[in-house]
């Protein structure tokens, strides 16, 4: 009896426990770390660009928001299947996504670049990368570019779960060039590793269709209200210069396209 | 359900089953080679030799195979990638493939799993028929050729069966590490289509009909060798 009472004591702090610590919305990024957007730091908190722009658009909107960490691949799917409210991880606004899911507005756009090994070989075009591997993250805009561009003519593409896992692998040789993302690349670049092994060869030529059209918040498309509600608060923000601020923040002023002020 | 996306990963999953039946194969043969010395080590002795087959069992049939293949491609890979005579060896084209670490993990952690089986199987070929065959003036050597491992082989072969349907379904490790075999084409459609049940189904599906076949091909090979007992 007594054991049985305790059961239900321990059900009942564990409902009003899990009811008390949600927040109103969570917006989900990569499990991986993806400076200077989304990491964790030591102390395994959320730290970031975009972490911060999450906190600044929810007090905008007036709501409660957490972020929340699901494996890039099962991004999407998590979403259709309400596992949280939206993506909030450096997503880029696809034609193709967009069949899926829905989006807000732009909230930040950047090149598109290959980095390869520090020997001084500029070249990064097609015909010269023939038979050369190129490392790209799985489910990403950058590996639909490659598979559009590159392979055709003669590369081979490899796909990693995890940037990180794809930079290891560029500076132990395995792959001979990444194409990722321009702000996250130039973090790696910086870093001691990154510093020693690679260099940066140029950004790639632009192909809206491929690349999108700047990141925004991935939402579910019968989510409008939610959807409105963001672009209005992106707006606001936008009308007073937070962007501008924030990427000055991070020193990365001059290599993001941020929303328009007017 | 939608099957949708089938027609374009045709020839994409064609080759990932064909990776994963390479990846078995080449894994249970190497497990093998590596399983008979371990196996019979600890039954013949020298004792020192013995010795280390079971600590060579124990640390391989005690540690998870996902962190030997990573210890294998992300630490053993890069401290090759470290030396230029490596990087610049004919050897690299293969040693930079995750392939290579797959292939060699696996083969590893057979020999370990059926190098136990094989210690068994050793114990288990009566003493009388051995010895008969050195009274009929056999080497050692002859012994072990024609009656020991024959004889030895017969008695676990349905537990090798067992063990090769087990190394099938460790075989989608090595997607993590780059290989597009059976599941690694499953997790690209996953990923391009942000489907999740459809393409996981057909996986379920696909080693299903591969663990049959095994399953099939070892009772075949069972009912041609006659055992006597």
């Amino acid at each position: 009896m007594n054991f049985r009472r305790l059961l239900i004591a321990a059900a009942a702090a564990l409902t009003i426990g899990a009811t008390s610590a949600r927040a109103d919305l969570v917006f989900a990024t990569d499990t991986s770390a993806y400076p200077p957007f989304t990491s964790k730091n030591a102390a395994g908190e959320w730290v970031g660009w975009e972490y911060e722009f999450m906190n600044a658009l929810c007090a905008e909107m007036n709501e409660k928001c957490t972020m929340t960490a699901i494996a890039w691949d099962g991004i999407i799917p998590a979403l259709l299947e309400k596992k949280m409210d939206g993506i909030l991880g450096s997503m880029s606004i696809t034609n193709k996504r967009k069949e899926v899911i829905d989006f807000s507005d732009m909230y930040y756009n950047s090149a598109a670049v290959i980095i390869g090994a520090r020997n001084g070989d500029m070249d990064f075009s097609p015909e010269h990368l023939s038979g050369k591997t190129i490392g790209v993250q799985g489910a990403t805009i950058h590996q639909n570019y490659v598979d559009k561009y590159y392979v055709p003519k003669g590369a081979v593409s490899k796909a990693y779960q995890k940037q990180d896992e794809a930079n290891a692998d560029l500076a132990a040789g395995r792959v001979d060039y990444l194409m990722a993302d321009g702000v996250a690349l130039r973090d790696y670049l910086m870093s001691d590793e990154g510093k020693a092994c690679c260099e940066l060869k140029g950004a790639v030529p632009d192909d809206k269709e491929v690349l999108g059209y700047g990141v925004g918040v991935g939402l579910r498309k019968e989510d409008t209200a939610l959807r409105d509600k963001i672009n209005a608060a992106i707006k606001s923000l936008a009308a007073r210069g937070y962007f501008e601020e924030l990427t000055k923040k991070y020193g990365l002023d001059g290599l993001m396209k941020l929303p328009p002020r007017g | 359900m939608n099957w949708s996306w089938f027609p374009e990963y045709f020839p994409l999953l064609l080759q990932g089953i064909w990776l994963t039946i390479q990846l078995l194969v080449l894994s249970m043969v190497f497990g093998l080679i590596i399983a008979v010395p371990v196996g019979l080590v600890q039954v013949t002795g020298p004792r020192w030799l013995g010795a280390i087959a079971r600590g060579y069992c124990t640390l391989m049939r005690g540690t998870p195979l996902l962190v030997q293949l990573w210890l294998l491609y992300f630490g053993l890979g890069s401290v090759f990638a470290s030396y230029p005579e490596i990087r610049q060896s004919v050897f690299w084209p293969v040693l930079r493939e995750g392939y290579f670490y797959a292939v060699l993990a696996f083969s590893l952690n057979e020999g370990g799993y059926a190098g136990e089986i094989m210690r068994g199987a050793f114990l288990s070929v009566p003493k009388g028929e051995l010895e008969s065959a050195r009274a009929f003036g056999m080497s050692p050597w002859r012994v072990l050729r024609r009656i020991w491992l024959p004889r030895a082989f017969r008695n676990v072969l349905p537990t090798l069966a067992g063990e090769t349907v087990l190394m099938l379904k460790a075989t989608p490790l090595a997607a993590t590490v780059t290989v597009l075999d059976i599941f690694g084409v499953i997790l690209r459609v996953r990923q391009n289509t942000y489907l999740t049940y459809e393409p996981l189904l057909l996986a379920a599906a696909l080693y299903m009909v591969i663990t049959l076949v095994i399953t099939q091909m070892f009772a075949r090979i069972e009912s041609r060798v006659p055992s006597r007992r």
